[in-house]
C-alpha cells in the first residue's frame, strides 16, 4: 500500500517539522468558534442576488497547517469536525457570508455527520480515511460520497485564507513551472477543469507521488484523487468545490467567474505545506 | 434546423412561491438557454442536426458527451416547464390514476417512491416517471442531463414527469433544503399535461 508508506514517512517528516506538531494539527474544537455557532435559519426570501454588506471582524488567522498529515491518520471515527479557519464574512467579496455559512454549517457538516454514521460499527471506524479512500470501491456509496464530502471541504475551507491571493513561491513554484510551464499555464488548466466539470464536483491540483510529477484534474460529486475509483490518483494540494452551492449565492450560473475570482484568496503557504509534507521532506 | 427554444409557459413569477421568480428567469434565461445554443453548436453540421432529439438518445452512447449534456438539459427544461403549471397540484385522474394505483399501490406511495428517487440523487441530476416499453410505469433518477430517452439510462423508458434536482433550480431560495423543494413541487404538477404525456407514451 503505497499511501500507507506515504503516511508513515509523511508522519515521521510532521513530527520533525518545527510548526506542524501533532498537538497542533488536531488543537480543532468541535463547535464553539465565532464561526460555528448556530446559524439562524435561512431566510427563504432572502434576495440571494445582491451581496449583504456585512461588517467582517477582523479575520482570525490560525496556523496553516491545521488538519495535516497526522490529523488524517488517526482512526476515521475520531476525527473532530474542524472548526472554520476564519470568520464566514472573512472571504467577502469573492464568495459571501451566507454561502459560507451555509456551504460550510450545512452541507460539510451533514457529510461529517452522514460520514460517521456510515463508518460506525464497521471496521471503516478504525481506519485512516486516506486508507478508506485507497478501497473506496469496496465500501457503501454513502461512505464515498459523504466521506468525499467531509475531506474535500476540509482542504477547501484551509486552502482559502482572506490574506490569500498572489502566486506560489519555493519549491511549489518551481514545480509548477516544470509541469506546466508558467504560473498562468497552469491556472489556465486549473480553470479549464474547474469549467469543464459538466453537474458538480471539484478541480484538483494533486501531487503524483508514483512519478513525482503535479497535475490537474477534476473529480465527480465528492469524489477526490485520493480514491481509488480516481481516473488520475493523487494527494491532493489545492481543492476548488464547483458544486453549484459553493457560488450560486453570488454567481449564479456564472461559474467561471467564481473560478476566476477564487485565485484571489488561494492560501499558497498552505498549498506548498502540503506539497512539502506530500512529496516527505 | 428543427430545434427551437421554448418560451415559458408561464410568467417568471406564476409559480411564486413554491418557485421563485428569479430562480425561474434565470433558469429559463441562463441555463436551459445555454444548453439549447451549445446543443445546437454541437450537432451543427453533422448527421444529428436533421433526427429528433428522441432519435439522438436513442443513439446518445455513440454521440460526442456535448450532445449528450446539452441535448438533455435542452429537451429535460422543455419537459419541466410544461408539466409545472399556476394551477397545477392535486392528483391525477382517469387512465393515469389508475396506472399509478396498479403499480405502485396508491398515489402516496408513489409520492414516497418519486420524492426518495429526487432526495437521493447524490449531485446534480433529475427524478423520473417514465413509461417503460412494456407500457407499465417505473420511478428512477439519473446524473446530470440525462434522461430515461438515453440508451445509457438504466431504466429506459419515455419520461412523463421530470424534477430537475440541479441545485440551480433551487438553490436562491431553498439552499440546501432540497426536500422542501421537492416537497413543493408537488403544489405545481400540471397533471392535465402529464396525463397527455401519458397517453402519448402508450404503445
Amino acid at each position: 500500500m503505497k499511501y500507507r508508506l506515504f503516511l508513515v514517512a509523511a508522519l515521521i517528516f510532521a513530527a520533525s517539522f518545527p510548526d506542524f506538531s501533532i498537538a497542533q494539527a488536531v488543537k480543532v474544537k468541535p463547535a464553539k468558534s465565532p464561526a460555528a455557532k448556530k446559524a439562524d435559519p435561512v431566510k427563504s426570501d432572502t434576495p440571494a442576488t445582491e451581496s449583504k454588506t456585512t461588517i467582517n471582524k477582523a479575520p482570525v488567522l490560525l496556523p496553516a497547517v491545521k488538519t495535516g498529515i497526522s490529523f488524517w491518520s488517526s482512526a476515521s471515527s475520531a476525527l473532530p469536525f474542524p472548526e472554520l479557519p476564519y470568520e464566514y464574512g472573512a472571504l467577502e467579496p469573492v464568495i459571501d457570508k451566507l454561502t459560507v455559512e451555509i456551504h460550510y454549517d450545512r452541507h460539510h457538516r451533514a457529510y461529517y455527520n452522514n460520514f460517521m454514521k456510515a463508518i460506525a460499527d464497521t471496521k471503516m471506524a478504525s481506519m485512516p480515511i486516506t486508507e478508506i479512500f485507497a478501497n473506496i470501491a469496496e465500501f457503501p456509496v454513502a461512505v464515498r460520497n459523504n466521506g468525499g464530502g467531509f475531506y474535500n471541504h476540509v482542504l477547501y475551507w484551509e486552502n482559502m485564507s482572506p490574506k490569500g491571493g498572489g502566486e506560489p513561491t519555493g519549491e511549489l513554484a518551481e514545480m509548477i513551472k516544470k509541469y506546466f510551464g508558467s504560473f498562468s499555464a497552469f491556472t489556465e488548466k486549473f480553470n479549464e477543469a474547474a469549467k469543464s466539470r459538466f453537474g458538480s464536483g471539484w478541480a484538483w491540483l494533486s501531487y503524483d507521488p508514483l512519478n513525482g510529477e503535479l497535475f490537474v484534474s477534476s473529480t465527480a460529486n465528492q469524489d477526490n484523487p485520493l480514491m481509488q475509483v480516481a481516473e488520475r490518483k493523487g494527494i491532493p494540494l489545492l481543492a476548488l468545490d464547483v458544486w453549484e452551492h459553493a457560488y450560486y449565492l453570488k454567481y449564479q450560473n456564472k461559474r467561471a467567474d467564481y473560478v476566476t475570482e477564487f485565485w484571489k484568496m488561494v492560501n499558497w503557504p498552505e498549498v506548498d505545506k502540503r506539497l512539502k509534507a506530500a512529496v516527505g521532506r | 434546423m428543427n430545434f427551437e427554444f421554448p418560451s415559458l409557459p408561464y410568467a417568471y413569477d406564476a409559480l411564486e412561491p413554491h418557485i421563485d421568480k428569479l430562480t425561474m428567469e434565470i433558469h429559463h434565461t441562463k441555463h436551459h438557454r445555454a444548453y439549447f445554443d451549445k446543443f445546437v453548436a454541437a450537432v451543427a453540421g453533422t448527421e444529428l442536426e436533421s433526427k429528433t432529439l428522441e432519435e439522438i438518445f436513442a443513439g446518445i452512447s455513440k454521440a460526442p458527451v456535448a450532445v449528450r449534456n446539452n441535448g438533455g438539459g435542452f429537451f429535460n427544461h422543455n419537459l419541466f416547464w410544461e408539466i409545472l403549471s399556476p394551477n397545477g397540484g392535486g392528483q391525477p385522474t382517469g387512465k393515469l390514476a389508475e396506472a399509478i394505483a396498479a403499480k405502485f399501490g396508491s398515489f402516496d406511495e408513489f409520492k414516497t417512491r418519486f420524492n426518495d428517487a429526487a432526495a437521493n440523487r447524490f449531485g446534480s441530476g433529475w427524478a423520473w416517471l417514465s413509461v417503460k416499453a412494456d407500457n407499465s410505469l417505473c420511478v428512477c433518477s439519473s446524473p446530470n442531463q440525462d434522461n430515461p430517452l438515453m440508451d445509457v439510462h438504466d431504466c429506459q423508458g419515455t419520461p412523463i414527469l421530470g424534477l430537475d434536482v440541479w441545485e440551480h433550480a433551487y438553490y436562491l431560495k431553498y439552499q440546501n433544503r432540497r426536500p422542501d423543494y421537492i416537497g413543493a413541487f408537488w403544489s405545481l404538477v400540471n397533471w392535465e399535461k402529464v396525463s397527455e404525456n401519458y397517453m402519448k407514451a402508450l404503445k
